[in-house]
Protein backbone atom coordinates (compact mmCIF):
# COMPACT_ATOMS: atom_id res chain seq x y z
CA UNK A 1 0.00 0.00 0.00
CA UNK A 2 1.32 3.35 -0.79
CA UNK A 3 1.16 6.02 1.65
CA UNK A 4 -1.73 9.01 1.39
CA UNK A 5 0.19 12.17 0.38
CA UNK A 6 1.28 10.46 -2.85
CA UNK A 7 -1.76 9.08 -3.70
CA UNK A 8 -3.63 12.27 -3.29
CA UNK A 9 -0.83 14.16 -5.16
CA UNK A 10 -1.07 11.64 -8.11
CA UNK A 11 -5.35 12.13 -8.13
CA UNK A 12 -5.07 15.76 -7.48
CA UNK A 13 -2.38 16.01 -10.98
CA UNK A 14 -4.78 13.43 -13.02
CA UNK A 15 -7.97 15.39 -11.93
CA UNK A 16 -5.68 18.68 -13.16
CA UNK A 17 -5.34 17.28 -16.31
CA UNK A 18 -9.05 16.12 -16.72
CA UNK A 19 -9.96 19.88 -16.03
CA UNK A 20 -8.01 20.89 -18.86
CA UNK A 21 -9.34 18.83 -21.46
CA UNK A 22 -13.03 19.23 -19.91
CA UNK A 23 -13.11 22.71 -19.72
CA UNK A 24 -12.73 24.06 -22.77
CA UNK A 25 -15.28 21.47 -24.15
CA UNK A 26 -18.01 22.44 -21.43
CA UNK A 27 -17.37 26.21 -22.07
CA UNK A 28 -17.85 25.74 -25.87
CA UNK A 29 -20.86 23.66 -25.65
CA UNK A 30 -22.68 25.49 -23.06
CA UNK A 31 -21.55 28.76 -25.01
CA UNK A 32 -23.85 26.96 -27.61
CA UNK A 33 -26.83 27.60 -24.78
CA UNK A 34 -25.79 31.24 -24.57
CA UNK A 35 -26.78 34.62 -26.29
CA UNK A 36 -24.09 36.53 -28.45
CA UNK A 37 -24.13 39.34 -25.62
CA UNK A 38 -24.00 37.08 -22.99
CA UNK A 39 -20.95 35.74 -24.78
CA UNK A 40 -19.39 38.45 -25.09
CA UNK A 41 -19.32 40.93 -21.76
CA UNK A 42 -18.28 37.03 -20.43
CA UNK A 43 -21.21 36.80 -17.69
CA UNK A 44 -20.34 33.25 -15.25
CA UNK A 45 -23.90 32.91 -14.49
CA UNK A 46 -26.64 32.86 -17.99
CA UNK A 47 -29.83 32.07 -18.49
CA UNK A 48 -30.03 29.18 -21.27
CA UNK A 49 -31.15 29.66 -24.46
CA UNK A 50 -32.26 27.37 -27.45
CA UNK A 51 -32.05 30.01 -30.47
CA UNK A 52 -28.46 29.06 -31.45
CA UNK A 53 -29.67 25.44 -32.13
CA UNK A 54 -32.68 25.96 -33.48
CA UNK A 55 -30.95 28.48 -36.42
CA UNK A 56 -28.30 26.20 -36.58
CA UNK A 57 -30.51 22.56 -37.25
CA UNK A 58 -33.27 24.80 -39.37
CA UNK A 59 -32.65 28.14 -40.48
CA UNK A 60 -32.69 28.78 -43.93
CA UNK A 61 -28.62 29.56 -43.86
CA UNK A 62 -27.10 26.32 -42.23
CA UNK A 63 -27.95 22.58 -43.28
CA UNK A 64 -27.16 21.20 -40.65
CA UNK A 65 -29.45 18.17 -40.41
CA UNK A 66 -28.56 17.64 -43.92
CA UNK A 67 -25.35 17.53 -43.02
CA UNK A 68 -25.79 15.33 -40.33
CA UNK A 69 -27.65 12.90 -42.14
CA UNK A 70 -25.08 13.04 -45.13
CA UNK A 71 -22.16 12.23 -42.38
CA UNK A 72 -24.04 9.40 -41.21
CA UNK A 73 -24.50 7.72 -44.50
CA UNK A 74 -20.76 8.78 -44.89
CA UNK A 75 -19.97 6.89 -42.08
CA UNK A 76 -21.93 3.83 -42.02
CA UNK A 77 -21.43 2.67 -45.42
CA UNK A 78 -17.93 3.49 -45.36
CA UNK A 79 -17.89 1.21 -41.94
CA UNK A 80 -19.58 -1.51 -43.35
CA UNK A 81 -17.87 -1.72 -46.83
CA UNK A 82 -14.73 -1.19 -44.81
CA UNK A 83 -14.80 -3.96 -42.19
CA UNK A 84 -16.12 -6.73 -44.85
CA UNK A 85 -13.37 -6.06 -46.74
CA UNK A 86 -10.22 -6.13 -43.96
CA UNK A 87 -12.01 -8.74 -42.63
CA UNK A 88 -12.07 -10.91 -45.77
CA UNK A 89 -8.40 -10.18 -46.47
CA UNK A 90 -6.75 -10.21 -43.29
CA UNK A 91 -8.49 -13.73 -43.11
CA UNK A 92 -7.18 -14.53 -46.42
CA UNK A 93 -3.76 -13.22 -45.78
CA UNK A 94 -3.63 -14.95 -42.37
CA UNK A 95 -4.83 -18.66 -43.07
CA UNK A 96 -5.67 -19.14 -46.99
CA UNK A 97 -1.49 -20.00 -47.22
CA UNK A 98 -0.72 -17.10 -49.73
CA UNK A 99 3.01 -16.77 -50.56
CA UNK A 100 4.84 -14.91 -47.91
CA UNK A 101 5.82 -11.86 -50.43
CA UNK A 102 2.26 -11.48 -51.26
CA UNK A 103 1.34 -10.75 -47.89
CA UNK A 104 4.25 -8.30 -47.05
CA UNK A 105 4.06 -6.40 -50.60
CA UNK A 106 0.21 -5.82 -49.65
CA UNK A 107 0.44 -4.99 -45.43
CA UNK A 108 4.01 -2.84 -46.57
CA UNK A 109 2.07 -1.19 -49.28
CA UNK A 110 -1.02 -0.37 -46.88
CA UNK A 111 1.85 0.78 -44.55
CA UNK A 112 2.85 3.24 -47.00
CA UNK A 113 -0.52 3.99 -47.85
CA UNK A 114 -1.13 4.98 -44.30
CA UNK A 115 1.59 7.56 -44.58
CA UNK A 116 0.59 9.41 -47.33
CA UNK A 117 -1.27 12.74 -47.00
CA UNK A 118 -4.95 12.04 -47.95
CA UNK A 119 -4.69 15.73 -49.77
CA UNK A 120 -2.15 14.06 -52.39
CA UNK A 121 -4.76 11.67 -53.82
CA UNK A 122 -7.79 13.84 -53.68
CA UNK A 123 -7.26 15.45 -56.50
CA UNK A 124 -7.00 12.39 -57.76
CA UNK A 125 -9.96 10.80 -56.33
CA UNK A 126 -11.89 13.61 -57.51
CA UNK A 127 -11.07 13.30 -61.90
CA UNK A 128 -11.98 9.57 -61.34
CA UNK A 129 -15.14 10.23 -59.60
CA UNK A 130 -15.88 12.69 -62.07
CA UNK A 131 -15.29 10.37 -65.47
CA UNK A 132 -17.71 7.54 -64.19
CA UNK A 133 -20.08 10.08 -63.27
CA UNK A 134 -19.97 9.89 -59.59
CA UNK A 135 -18.88 13.53 -58.44
CA UNK A 136 -22.33 14.56 -56.83
CA UNK A 137 -23.62 11.28 -55.29
CA UNK A 138 -21.94 9.53 -52.04
CA UNK A 139 -20.40 6.81 -54.01
CA UNK A 140 -16.26 8.52 -54.02
CA UNK A 141 -16.68 9.71 -50.36
CA UNK A 142 -17.78 6.72 -49.07
CA UNK A 143 -14.93 4.65 -51.20
CA UNK A 144 -12.30 7.10 -50.51
CA UNK A 145 -12.97 7.01 -46.74
CA UNK A 146 -13.18 3.01 -46.85
CA UNK A 147 -9.72 3.00 -48.61
CA UNK A 148 -8.40 6.17 -46.25
CA UNK A 149 -9.38 3.51 -43.11
CA UNK A 150 -9.13 0.49 -45.04
CA UNK A 151 -4.96 -0.12 -43.30
CA UNK A 152 -5.60 0.81 -40.11
CA UNK A 153 -8.67 -1.94 -40.23
CA UNK A 154 -6.58 -4.58 -41.85
CA UNK A 155 -3.73 -4.87 -39.53
CA UNK A 156 -6.62 -4.74 -36.39
CA UNK A 157 -8.59 -7.16 -38.05
CA UNK A 158 -4.95 -9.29 -38.97
CA UNK A 159 -4.38 -8.75 -35.22
CA UNK A 160 -8.16 -10.13 -34.16
CA UNK A 161 -8.61 -13.07 -36.94
CA UNK A 162 -4.28 -14.72 -35.75
CA UNK A 163 -6.03 -14.97 -32.02
CA UNK A 164 -8.86 -17.70 -32.95
CA UNK A 165 -7.58 -21.29 -32.62
CA UNK A 166 -6.01 -22.62 -36.03
CA UNK A 167 -7.36 -26.29 -34.60
CA UNK A 168 -11.30 -24.80 -34.76
CA UNK A 169 -10.76 -24.17 -38.14
CA UNK A 170 -8.71 -26.72 -39.26
CA UNK A 171 -11.42 -29.22 -37.43
CA UNK A 172 -14.30 -27.93 -39.30
CA UNK A 173 -12.09 -27.74 -42.79
CA UNK A 174 -11.63 -31.72 -41.91
CA UNK A 175 -15.87 -31.98 -41.26
CA UNK A 176 -15.79 -30.77 -45.07
CA UNK A 177 -16.95 -27.54 -44.15
CA UNK A 178 -16.83 -25.39 -47.40
CA UNK A 179 -14.77 -21.14 -46.93
CA UNK A 180 -18.07 -19.39 -46.34
CA UNK A 181 -19.04 -22.07 -43.26
CA UNK A 182 -15.62 -21.35 -41.85
CA UNK A 183 -15.83 -18.25 -41.82
CA UNK A 184 -19.29 -17.24 -40.92
CA UNK A 185 -19.67 -19.93 -38.01
CA UNK A 186 -16.26 -20.27 -36.71
CA UNK A 187 -14.32 -16.93 -37.67
CA UNK A 188 -16.91 -14.38 -37.36
CA UNK A 189 -18.28 -15.17 -34.04
CA UNK A 190 -14.70 -14.99 -32.23
CA UNK A 191 -14.11 -11.95 -33.97
CA UNK A 192 -17.13 -9.74 -32.79
CA UNK A 193 -15.42 -7.90 -30.44
CA UNK A 194 -12.77 -7.02 -32.88
CA UNK A 195 -15.13 -5.88 -35.09
CA UNK A 196 -16.79 -4.06 -32.72
CA UNK A 197 -13.53 -2.14 -31.82
CA UNK A 198 -12.39 -1.47 -35.30
CA UNK A 199 -15.97 -0.16 -36.43
CA UNK A 200 -16.21 2.05 -34.12
CA UNK A 201 -13.04 3.88 -34.79
CA UNK A 202 -13.77 3.52 -39.05
CA UNK A 203 -17.05 5.32 -37.85
CA UNK A 204 -15.33 8.21 -35.75
CA UNK A 205 -12.56 8.67 -38.35
CA UNK A 206 -14.86 8.81 -41.18
CA UNK A 207 -16.99 11.31 -39.39
CA UNK A 208 -13.95 13.86 -38.51
CA UNK A 209 -12.66 12.95 -41.78
CA UNK A 210 -12.31 17.02 -43.67
CA UNK A 211 -9.68 17.71 -46.08
CA UNK A 212 -10.79 14.68 -48.72
CA UNK A 213 -14.15 15.18 -47.96
CA UNK A 214 -13.94 18.98 -48.68
CA UNK A 215 -13.07 18.14 -52.00
CA UNK A 216 -15.37 15.45 -52.49
CA UNK A 217 -18.41 16.97 -51.78
CA UNK A 218 -20.97 19.69 -52.98
CA UNK A 219 -23.83 21.36 -51.45
CA UNK A 220 -26.13 19.13 -50.97
CA UNK A 221 -23.41 16.27 -50.20
CA UNK A 222 -21.66 18.02 -47.48
CA UNK A 223 -20.42 16.22 -44.04
CA UNK A 224 -20.70 17.41 -40.92
CA UNK A 225 -17.29 18.76 -40.71
CA UNK A 226 -17.26 20.66 -43.75
CA UNK A 227 -20.22 22.37 -42.70
CA UNK A 228 -19.05 23.69 -40.29
CA UNK A 229 -15.64 25.19 -41.44
CA UNK A 230 -18.08 26.33 -44.16
CA UNK A 231 -20.51 27.93 -41.06
CA UNK A 232 -17.00 28.83 -39.32
CA UNK A 233 -15.79 31.01 -42.45
CA UNK A 234 -19.26 32.35 -43.77
CA UNK A 235 -20.61 33.43 -40.55
CA UNK A 236 -16.91 34.45 -38.79
CA UNK A 237 -18.76 36.57 -36.01
CA UNK A 238 -21.62 34.50 -35.17
CA UNK A 239 -19.70 32.66 -32.11
CA UNK A 240 -22.80 31.06 -30.28
CA UNK A 241 -24.33 29.32 -32.97
CA UNK A 242 -20.59 27.85 -34.16
CA UNK A 243 -20.28 26.56 -30.52
CA UNK A 244 -23.90 25.13 -31.28
CA UNK A 245 -22.79 23.40 -34.35
CA UNK A 246 -19.64 22.14 -32.48
CA UNK A 247 -21.16 20.94 -29.75
CA UNK A 248 -23.71 18.80 -31.52
CA UNK A 249 -20.59 17.42 -33.84
CA UNK A 250 -19.20 15.73 -30.94
CA UNK A 251 -22.43 13.98 -30.07
CA UNK A 252 -21.65 10.97 -32.11
CA UNK A 253 -18.58 10.41 -30.68
CA UNK A 254 -19.88 10.89 -26.80
CA UNK A 255 -22.27 8.43 -27.20
CA UNK A 256 -19.51 5.87 -28.55
CA UNK A 257 -17.25 6.76 -25.94
CA UNK A 258 -20.19 6.07 -23.18
CA UNK A 259 -21.06 3.30 -24.62
CA UNK A 260 -17.65 1.47 -26.17
CA UNK A 261 -15.13 2.70 -24.20
CA UNK A 262 -13.70 -0.94 -23.53
CA UNK A 263 -13.85 -1.35 -28.04
CA UNK A 264 -11.87 2.23 -28.32
CA UNK A 265 -9.16 1.78 -25.65
CA UNK A 266 -8.65 -2.00 -27.62
CA UNK A 267 -9.23 -0.93 -30.95
CA UNK A 268 -6.19 1.91 -30.52
CA UNK A 269 -3.77 -0.20 -28.63
CA UNK A 270 -3.89 -3.42 -30.32
CA UNK A 271 -1.97 -2.24 -32.74
CA UNK A 272 1.13 -0.67 -30.87
CA UNK A 273 1.00 -3.61 -28.55
CA UNK A 274 0.87 -6.25 -30.57
CA UNK B 1 -9.25 -23.01 -52.52
CA UNK B 2 -7.97 -21.32 -55.33
CA UNK B 3 -11.21 -19.48 -55.81
CA UNK B 4 -12.30 -18.92 -52.50
CA UNK B 5 -8.16 -17.29 -51.67
CA UNK B 6 -9.09 -14.64 -54.70
CA UNK B 7 -12.77 -14.22 -53.62
CA UNK B 8 -11.75 -13.34 -49.90
CA UNK B 9 -8.68 -10.97 -50.57
CA UNK B 10 -9.81 -9.80 -54.36
CA UNK B 11 -11.67 -6.96 -52.85
CA UNK B 12 -9.33 -5.19 -50.45
CA UNK B 13 -6.68 -5.37 -53.32
CA UNK B 14 -8.92 -4.43 -56.12
CA UNK B 15 -9.74 -1.22 -54.17
CA UNK B 16 -5.94 -0.51 -53.38
CA UNK B 17 -5.55 -1.48 -56.68
CA UNK B 18 -8.01 1.51 -58.22
CA UNK B 19 -7.77 3.75 -55.24
CA UNK B 20 -4.62 3.84 -53.84
CA UNK B 21 -1.77 2.36 -56.15
CA UNK B 22 -3.69 4.17 -59.72
CA UNK B 23 -3.71 7.95 -57.88
CA UNK B 24 -0.33 7.77 -56.89
CA UNK B 25 0.83 6.71 -60.21
CA UNK B 26 -1.42 9.51 -61.79
CA UNK B 27 -0.41 12.00 -59.48
CA UNK B 28 3.41 10.87 -60.32
CA UNK B 29 2.92 10.95 -63.86
CA UNK B 30 0.84 14.35 -63.95
CA UNK B 31 4.01 15.88 -61.62
CA UNK B 32 5.93 16.16 -64.67
CA UNK B 33 3.67 17.40 -66.53
CA UNK B 34 1.76 21.12 -67.09
CA UNK B 35 -1.70 20.77 -66.92
CA UNK B 36 -3.82 23.58 -69.28
CA UNK B 37 -7.51 23.66 -68.88
CA UNK B 38 -9.74 24.58 -71.74
CA UNK B 39 -13.12 24.11 -72.72
CA UNK B 40 -13.17 21.64 -69.68
CA UNK B 41 -10.49 19.69 -71.50
CA UNK B 42 -7.18 19.21 -69.26
CA UNK B 43 -4.16 19.17 -71.56
CA UNK B 44 -0.85 17.88 -70.52
CA UNK B 45 2.31 19.08 -71.81
CA UNK B 46 5.67 18.02 -70.95
CA UNK B 47 7.84 19.59 -68.38
CA UNK B 48 10.50 17.41 -67.58
CA UNK B 49 11.75 17.60 -63.59
CA UNK B 50 10.47 21.47 -64.13
CA UNK B 51 8.07 21.41 -61.63
CA UNK B 52 10.34 19.54 -59.06
CA UNK B 53 12.95 22.07 -59.63
CA UNK B 54 10.89 24.75 -59.24
CA UNK B 55 9.98 23.31 -55.72
CA UNK B 56 13.33 24.77 -53.50
CA UNK B 57 12.52 28.16 -54.65
CA UNK B 58 8.60 28.33 -53.87
CA UNK B 59 8.33 31.01 -50.70
CA UNK B 60 5.37 29.32 -49.39
CA UNK B 61 6.71 25.57 -49.49
CA UNK B 62 9.68 26.84 -47.54
CA UNK B 63 7.93 28.35 -44.58
CA UNK B 64 5.87 25.53 -44.71
CA UNK B 65 8.42 22.67 -44.90
CA UNK B 66 9.98 25.05 -41.58
CA UNK B 67 6.94 25.44 -40.20
CA UNK B 68 6.36 21.46 -40.07
CA UNK B 69 9.30 21.02 -38.59
CA UNK B 70 9.00 23.03 -35.63
CA UNK B 71 5.46 21.98 -35.54
CA UNK B 72 6.07 18.48 -35.64
CA UNK B 73 8.57 18.85 -33.11
CA UNK B 74 7.25 20.74 -30.72
CA UNK B 75 4.16 19.06 -30.67
CA UNK B 76 5.00 15.63 -30.42
CA UNK B 77 8.15 16.18 -28.33
CA UNK B 78 5.47 17.41 -26.02
CA UNK B 79 2.63 14.99 -26.48
CA UNK B 80 5.43 12.34 -25.48
CA UNK B 81 6.37 13.53 -22.77
CA UNK B 82 3.12 14.57 -21.59
CA UNK B 83 1.51 11.57 -22.49
CA UNK B 84 4.37 9.31 -20.27
CA UNK B 85 4.46 11.18 -17.62
CA UNK B 86 0.61 10.95 -17.53
CA UNK B 87 0.66 7.04 -18.32
CA UNK B 88 3.01 6.67 -15.44
CA UNK B 89 0.76 8.56 -13.06
CA UNK B 90 -2.30 6.58 -14.39
CA UNK B 91 -0.78 3.11 -13.68
CA UNK B 92 -0.64 3.81 -10.12
CA UNK B 93 -3.51 4.36 -9.37
CA UNK B 94 -6.26 1.42 -8.88
CA UNK B 95 -9.29 3.50 -8.43
CA UNK B 96 -10.75 5.20 -10.92
CA UNK B 97 -8.85 4.25 -13.78
CA UNK B 98 -11.17 3.96 -15.96
CA UNK B 99 -12.95 6.79 -15.05
CA UNK B 100 -10.06 8.99 -16.47
CA UNK B 101 -9.02 7.13 -19.27
CA UNK B 102 -12.62 7.91 -20.50
CA UNK B 103 -11.76 11.74 -19.68
CA UNK B 104 -8.64 11.65 -21.31
CA UNK B 105 -9.45 9.97 -24.74
CA UNK B 106 -12.27 12.54 -25.23
CA UNK B 107 -10.02 14.71 -27.46
CA UNK B 108 -8.90 12.01 -30.08
CA UNK B 109 -12.55 11.35 -30.87
CA UNK B 110 -13.18 15.20 -31.99
CA UNK B 111 -13.35 16.09 -35.44
CA UNK B 112 -9.92 17.98 -36.00
CA UNK B 113 -11.97 20.75 -37.48
CA UNK B 114 -14.13 21.10 -34.28
CA UNK B 115 -10.87 20.87 -32.32
CA UNK B 116 -9.88 24.00 -34.56
CA UNK B 117 -13.91 25.74 -34.20
CA UNK B 118 -13.31 25.37 -30.14
CA UNK B 119 -10.08 27.11 -29.66
CA UNK B 120 -10.72 29.84 -31.99
CA UNK B 121 -13.33 30.41 -29.31
CA UNK B 122 -11.31 29.68 -26.80
CA UNK B 123 -8.24 31.73 -27.80
CA UNK B 124 -10.87 34.77 -29.25
CA UNK B 125 -9.67 38.00 -28.39
CA UNK B 126 -12.58 39.80 -26.67
CA UNK B 127 -14.26 36.97 -24.95
CA UNK B 128 -11.93 33.86 -25.32
CA UNK B 129 -11.61 31.67 -22.17
CA UNK B 130 -8.19 32.10 -21.94
CA UNK B 131 -7.59 35.47 -22.18
CA UNK B 132 -9.83 35.88 -18.86
CA UNK B 133 -7.99 33.18 -17.29
CA UNK B 134 -4.57 35.57 -18.23
CA UNK B 135 -6.54 38.12 -17.10
CA UNK B 136 -7.28 36.59 -13.71
CA UNK B 137 -3.75 36.38 -13.06
CA UNK B 138 -2.82 39.81 -14.27
CA UNK B 139 -1.79 39.59 -17.45
CA UNK B 140 -2.26 41.92 -20.79
CA UNK B 141 -4.81 40.03 -23.28
CA UNK B 142 -3.14 38.89 -26.17
CA UNK B 143 -4.44 38.19 -29.51
CA UNK B 144 -3.11 34.75 -29.33
CA UNK B 145 -3.80 33.55 -33.32
CA UNK B 146 -3.45 36.67 -35.04
CA UNK B 147 -0.15 37.85 -33.42
CA UNK B 148 3.20 36.31 -35.61
CA UNK B 149 5.12 35.44 -32.35
CA UNK B 150 2.46 33.67 -30.64
CA UNK B 151 0.30 32.50 -33.78
CA UNK B 152 2.53 29.25 -34.10
CA UNK B 153 2.66 28.22 -30.25
CA UNK B 154 -1.03 28.19 -29.79
CA UNK B 155 -1.40 26.14 -32.59
CA UNK B 156 1.32 23.78 -31.16
CA UNK B 157 -0.66 23.99 -28.22
CA UNK B 158 -3.71 23.27 -29.43
CA UNK B 159 -2.09 19.87 -30.93
CA UNK B 160 -0.48 19.36 -27.99
CA UNK B 161 -4.36 18.69 -26.13
CA UNK B 162 -6.06 16.81 -28.92
CA UNK B 163 -3.05 14.15 -29.27
CA UNK B 164 -1.48 13.87 -25.92
CA UNK B 165 -4.51 11.51 -25.03
CA UNK B 166 -3.26 9.17 -27.99
CA UNK B 167 0.20 9.05 -26.79
CA UNK B 168 -1.03 8.92 -23.27
CA UNK B 169 -3.01 5.71 -24.33
CA UNK B 170 -1.16 3.79 -26.18
CA UNK B 171 1.82 4.50 -23.72
CA UNK B 172 -0.47 3.35 -20.79
CA UNK B 173 -1.07 -0.01 -22.48
CA UNK B 174 2.26 -0.37 -22.56
CA UNK B 175 2.80 0.32 -19.18
CA UNK B 176 0.10 -2.16 -18.17
CA UNK B 177 1.55 -4.84 -20.87
CA UNK B 178 4.90 -4.69 -18.62
CA UNK B 179 6.48 -7.44 -16.18
CA UNK B 180 6.17 -7.23 -12.81
CA UNK B 181 9.22 -9.56 -11.99
CA UNK B 182 11.98 -6.54 -12.56
CA UNK B 183 10.32 -4.56 -10.24
CA UNK B 184 9.94 -6.99 -7.60
CA UNK B 185 13.54 -7.84 -7.54
CA UNK B 186 14.01 -4.04 -7.89
CA UNK B 187 12.11 -3.48 -4.63
CA UNK B 188 14.18 -6.21 -3.12
CA UNK B 189 17.12 -4.26 -3.74
CA UNK B 190 16.02 -1.00 -2.47
CA UNK B 191 16.24 0.98 -5.88
CA UNK B 192 14.65 4.47 -5.62
CA UNK B 193 11.97 5.28 -8.03
CA UNK B 194 13.66 6.95 -10.42
CA UNK B 195 16.82 4.07 -10.45
CA UNK B 196 13.19 2.08 -11.29
CA UNK B 197 12.27 4.28 -13.80
CA UNK B 198 15.44 4.75 -15.90
CA UNK B 199 16.59 1.20 -15.42
CA UNK B 200 13.77 -0.65 -15.90
CA UNK B 201 10.55 0.89 -17.35
CA UNK B 202 12.38 3.33 -20.12
CA UNK B 203 14.20 0.40 -21.38
CA UNK B 204 11.47 -2.16 -21.24
CA UNK B 205 8.92 0.64 -23.03
CA UNK B 206 11.12 1.51 -25.42
CA UNK B 207 9.34 -0.50 -28.70
CA UNK B 208 5.75 1.14 -27.23
CA UNK B 209 7.53 4.67 -26.68
CA UNK B 210 8.87 4.24 -30.63
CA UNK B 211 5.70 3.18 -32.21
CA UNK B 212 3.98 5.83 -30.42
CA UNK B 213 6.56 8.31 -31.68
CA UNK B 214 6.45 7.19 -35.18
CA UNK B 215 2.76 7.12 -35.31
CA UNK B 216 2.54 10.46 -34.00
CA UNK B 217 5.06 11.96 -36.21
CA UNK B 218 3.86 10.51 -39.43
CA UNK B 219 0.02 12.34 -38.65
CA UNK B 220 1.75 15.63 -37.29
CA UNK B 221 3.33 15.67 -40.82
CA UNK B 222 -0.24 15.51 -42.25
CA UNK B 223 -2.13 18.37 -39.61
CA UNK B 224 -4.33 19.70 -41.54
CA UNK B 225 -8.00 20.24 -40.55
CA UNK B 226 -7.07 22.70 -37.12
CA UNK B 227 -5.25 24.42 -38.76
CA UNK B 228 -7.20 25.46 -41.53
CA UNK B 229 -9.65 26.85 -39.22
CA UNK B 230 -7.65 28.46 -36.36
CA UNK B 231 -5.42 30.35 -38.85
CA UNK B 232 -5.70 29.42 -42.39
CA UNK B 233 -1.86 29.42 -42.40
CA UNK B 234 -1.29 32.72 -41.07
CA UNK B 235 -0.62 35.19 -40.22
CA UNK B 236 0.94 36.10 -43.29
CA UNK B 237 3.03 32.48 -43.61
CA UNK B 238 3.52 32.04 -39.40
CA UNK B 239 1.69 28.93 -39.28
CA UNK B 240 1.44 27.73 -42.59
CA UNK B 241 2.24 23.74 -42.89
CA UNK B 242 3.15 21.49 -45.93
CA UNK B 243 -0.49 20.13 -46.48
CA UNK B 244 -1.33 23.92 -46.27
CA UNK B 245 0.85 24.61 -49.06
CA UNK B 246 -0.34 21.39 -51.12
CA UNK B 247 -3.87 22.59 -51.17
CA UNK B 248 -2.85 25.77 -51.71
CA UNK B 249 -1.17 25.39 -54.79
CA UNK B 250 -2.83 21.65 -55.96
CA UNK B 251 -6.96 22.78 -55.41
CA UNK B 252 -7.14 26.70 -54.57
CA UNK B 253 -4.88 28.17 -57.43
CA UNK B 254 -5.15 24.70 -59.73
CA UNK B 255 -1.91 23.91 -60.45
CA UNK B 256 -1.97 20.67 -60.85
CA UNK B 257 1.41 20.05 -62.73
CA UNK B 258 3.66 21.57 -60.03
CA UNK B 259 0.96 20.37 -57.09
CA UNK B 260 1.82 17.11 -57.87
CA UNK B 261 4.97 17.23 -57.78
CA UNK B 262 5.10 19.03 -54.31
CA UNK B 263 2.96 15.90 -53.39
CA UNK B 264 5.40 13.44 -54.32
CA UNK B 265 8.22 15.54 -52.83
CA UNK B 266 6.33 15.26 -49.86
CA UNK B 267 5.69 11.67 -50.00
CA UNK B 268 8.95 11.03 -50.75
CA UNK B 269 10.33 13.22 -47.35
CA UNK B 270 7.69 11.27 -45.06
CA UNK B 271 9.16 7.70 -46.21
CA UNK B 272 12.48 8.79 -45.37
CA UNK B 273 11.54 10.41 -41.96
CA UNK B 274 10.07 7.20 -41.28
CA UNK B 275 12.55 4.96 -42.55
CA UNK B 276 14.88 7.27 -40.64
CA UNK B 277 13.27 7.59 -37.24
CA UNK B 278 12.47 3.69 -37.36
CA UNK B 279 16.16 3.30 -37.71
CA UNK B 280 17.69 5.22 -35.16
CA UNK B 281 14.75 3.84 -32.80
CA UNK B 282 16.31 0.33 -33.09
CA UNK B 283 19.94 1.62 -33.02
CA UNK B 284 19.34 2.87 -29.69
CA UNK B 285 17.05 0.12 -28.64
CA UNK B 286 20.18 -2.34 -29.49
CA UNK B 287 22.44 0.26 -27.32
CA UNK B 288 20.01 0.17 -24.16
Amino acid sequence: MSRLWPRLFTHAALIAVGAIILVPVIWVVTAGFRTQISLLTGQFLFAPVLANFTEVLFSKTSDFLVNYRNSMIVGSASTVLCLTVATLAAWSLARLGWPRWVVHVFLGWALLFQMLPPLALAGAWYTLSRAVGLDNSFVGLILAHTVLNLPMALWLMGVFVREVPLELEEAARIDGASTFTVLRHIVLPLVAPGLAACAILTFVFSWNEFAVALNLTMKQTATVPVAIAKFAQDFEIRYTQMAAAAGLSILPALVLLLIGQRFIVRGLTQGAVK
Amino acid sequence: MRLSRWATFGPALLLMLVLGVLPLANLFYTSFHTVTWAAGKATFTPAGIGNYLALPADPLLRAGFFNTIVFAVGAVGGQMVLGFGLALLCSRVTRGRVLYRAVFILPILIPGIVIGAIWKLMLNFDFGLVNQITDLVGMDPRNWLGDRQTALASVIAVDIWHWTPFCFLLLLAGLESLPQDPYEAAKIDGASWWQELRYITLPLMAPAILVTFAFRLVIAFKVFDEIYLLTGGGPVTATEVLSFTLFQRLFTEDREGYGSAMAVAIIFLCSLLLVVAVSVGRRSERAA
